[in-house]
């Protein structure tokens, strides 16, 4: 054939410029390195031509956006309909500061809400519990109860916005507040929109807030599946999260695979749960990390679309294209930041929100400049804010669908990134699904191993990152940090002891002892749950009721 | 006397970032320390029995969630009722700022590791400061 013809031509050609051009040349002007690698330490060759995507069929591997597989973005259009939600991440100290802060960035033109929740709530702790001393309000606003919940949305309507929530072991509690909230505005479920991330594999992979063992925290997902389902129909209700495990130290390939392989396990539990997959895979969400190597990053997006929608397909049997398509919130890496030359992360955050883009995200979070020093600052948060409005409004990349598609090396990249995320994926599921291989310790250990790699090629300087290991100069003291008021946890201690006195305790004590029958039985336990909090039960009674029927979850730790 | 060098890697508090911890943990390991790492979420009576079960040299402990004013002092307070603290080194690492450093060093925190420390530095640190 002529097109096999051309390529063996291309082939004998490539041969011949590599020994006579490049090889005669290199004794004069030797490379710089003598590997080069990705971010994530995947070798990179000197050039990409056609005989590396030599099997390339248009159509079975990226096919048109909006249509299967799914490559080249979920949406036909992409952000020449709609630019991608900018949703920054905020949250902290008390509801009262939080809805400030809410309201500023909503003035600002952010166009979704994310929610940050302290690490108490997110172990579902009141704030007077003994383990929360010290940590009340730290790392997000502290919530206790429906109260705090209607002050956190003050004047903020909830048919108006969409929300994200970064919870996950007590998901199914913040989200029945939500819907209590939106009760009390006069809105209806129905017309919520946002997200939790409700995602408890990767908490015990790589983030650590869990609290119940695997399988009522898998039965707590599946009845928000299936309450959602009915109820909140435009609600996605789960951040399947590869973020926090590439923070943790993976590389590009396993923040894919593993994140996957836990969305394969959130399906197959809510199968056996007797779900109709099209019914709650097209609420299905991810989450990704967007780090420094642009084009590396830009194809990992593009290849997680497709193995995800060849899953469901094949594997599941979906049957409805949404089912299928990948839909994914990003946030840039925070592990990429330097506390040293703070300004500089403005750049880095500015490539990542390109790859982001490049790779079809639906919203995107950026880092703050001084995130590796503080909680950022409002000016600092503006400005992060600012480089998404730059990349959307100034940039042009937004002004065609997936601009990178048919470039050799972002296509070469992402089947090699597909090929690998696949074998991982079989990996996994020979330990038995994903659950089984986090208690085998599978996941944790291949992590930390990456981790410790990428530290040691920064301390032998093969991995160079400006402002900490080369370029540095010396370091003013930062200033103008955030601080949070020390008296959060003593201010949220007297709303408890407020709220115990006001609210009607027989009916609490009623409507806990109803869930916590419940949750001893097999019945979904959303509506006992949001009958429980529309009484002002607190989040630490009702996950102190769930923690004694269900027990709690053993870490197992993996160096 | 020649026993090698024995570290507690700990994370107090309800923090899971353990990245830090366990980097430090396998560099300190490689370093020929004997290193027991804890996993998440102790309390400061916690680390300091197993400070003191484990016999160690040091205790290291990592946070990135702005607890360190509140935990760490606990720890230093803890080991000193105990009547260890004069053969034990404490160290720490995470998101700490600048102006907390004086501070937690006052309070008996012998070394504070931010963002971007090489693992070397600390290696050296501990060689250089233990008690024993």
């Amino acid at each position: 054939m002529l097109k096999d013809e051309k390529l063996q031509q291309l082939k004998k050609n490539q041969e011949n410029w590599q020994k006579n051009k490049v090889e005669k040349g290199l004794g004069k002007f030797p490379e710089r390195k003598d590997r080069f690698a990705t971010g994530s330490n995947e070798e990179v060759e000197r050039l990409y031509t056609p005989v590396d995507v030599e099997d390339f069929d248009y159509e079975a591997d990226l096919g048109f956006p909006g249509e299967y597989p799914f490559t080249r973005g979920v949406q036909p259009t992409m952000y020449r309909g709609r630019l991608w939600t900018m949703r920054q991440y905020a949250g902290f100290a008390t509801a009262e500061e939080s809805n400030k802060r809410y309201k500023y960035l909503l003035d600002q033109g952010q166009t979704g809400l994310s929610v940050a929740f302290d690490l108490p709530t997110q172990i579902g702790y009141d704030s007077d519990h003994a383990l929360s001393e010290g940590e009340v309000g730290k790392v997000g606003v502290a919530i206790d109860s429906l109260k705090d919940m209607e002050i956190l949305f003050d004047d903020i309507p909830l048919d108006k916005v969409s929300t994200s929530m970064t919870i996950n072991a007590p998901a199914s509690v913040l989200l029945a507040m939500y819907i209590a909230v939106a009760e009390k505005q006069g809105v209806s479920s129905v017309d919520l929109r946002g997200t939790i991330q409700n995602d408890i594999l990767k908490e015990y992979i790589a983030r650590g807030t869990y609290i119940f063992p695997t399988e009522p925290s898998m039965r707590l997902i599946t009845d928000i599946f299936e309450y959602c389902s009915e109820e909140v129909p435009n609600w996605n209700t789960i951040s399947i999260s590869g973020y926090h495990i590439r923070e943790a130290g993976a590389t590009a390939i396993q923040e894919v695979a593993f994140t996957l392989a836990d969305g394969i396990a959130y399906v197959e539990a809510a199968i056996k749960a007797g779900l109709d997959v099209d019914r709650f895979a097209p609420r299905l969400s991810f989450f990704f990390n967007s780090h420094n190597d642009l084009l590396e990053e830009v194809a990992k997006f593009r290849a997680a679309r497709r193995i995800w929608a060849k899953i469901m397909k094949e594997r599941f049997g979906a049957k409805n294209p949404k089912s299928m398509q990948l839909k994914f919130h990003t946030q840039t890496g925070g592990s990429t930041l330097t506390a040293q030359q703070p300004d500089n992360n403005i750049v880095r955050v500015a490539i990542q929100t390109l790859a982001a883009v490049l790779g079809g995200t639906q919203s995107l979070h950026t880092n703050s400049k001084d995130e590796a020093l503080a909680l950022p600052t409002e000016e600092s948060v503006r400005i992060a804010l600012r480089t998404q409005q730059i990349v959307a409004h100034e940039s042009g990349v937004a002004e065609t669908v997936d601009p990178l598609a048919g470039s050799y090396y972002v296509e070469s990249l992402t089947n090699k990134i597909e090929k690998e995320a696949l074998a991982y994926i079989k990996k996994i599921d020979d330990l038995g699904g994903a659950a089984s291989a986090i208690d085998k310790g599978f996941m944790q250990k291949e992590i930390m191993d990456s981790a410790y790699e990428y530290q040691k090629q920064i301390e032998r300087e093969e991995r160079i990152v400006v402002g900490m290991n080369k370029f540095r100069v010396k370091e003013e003291v930062p200033k103008g940090l955030l601080k949070v008021d020390p008296t959060v946890g003593e201010m949220q201690k007297e709303k408890l002891v407020q709220l115990k006195a006001e609210r009607n305790n027989d009916l609490v004590l009623e409507k806990l002892n109803a869930l916590k029958t419940a949750a001893t039985g097999s019945e979904n336990l959303m509506l006992y749950i949001l009958d429980a909090v529309r009484e002002y039960a607190t989040l630490g009674e009702v996950c102190g009721v769930l923690r004694e029927v269900f027990g709690e979850y053993q870490q197992n730790v993996i160096l | 006397m020649n026993r090698p060098i024995r570290v507690l890697v700990g994370k107090p508090g309800l923090d899971g970032h353990d990245r830090g911890a366990k980097v430090i943990a396998r560099a300190l390991r490689d370093a020929g320390m004997e290193v027991i790492y804890t996993g998440l979420r102790l309390t400061p009576e916690q680390i300091v029995q197993a400070a003191i079960q484990e016999d160690v040299d040091v205790v290291a402990l990592s946070i990135l969630s702005g607890a360190h004013n509140h935990l760490l002092p606990k720890v230093v307070d803890l080991l000193k009722s105990e009547e260890v603290y004069d053969e034990v080194l404490v160290i720490c690492g995470g998101v700490i700022p600048e102006e907390d450093i004086p501070v937690l060093k006052e309070k008996g925190i012998a070394g504070v590791f931010t963002p971007g420390t090489p693992t070397q530095v600390t290696i050296d640190f501990i060689k250089e400061n233990l008690k024993r």
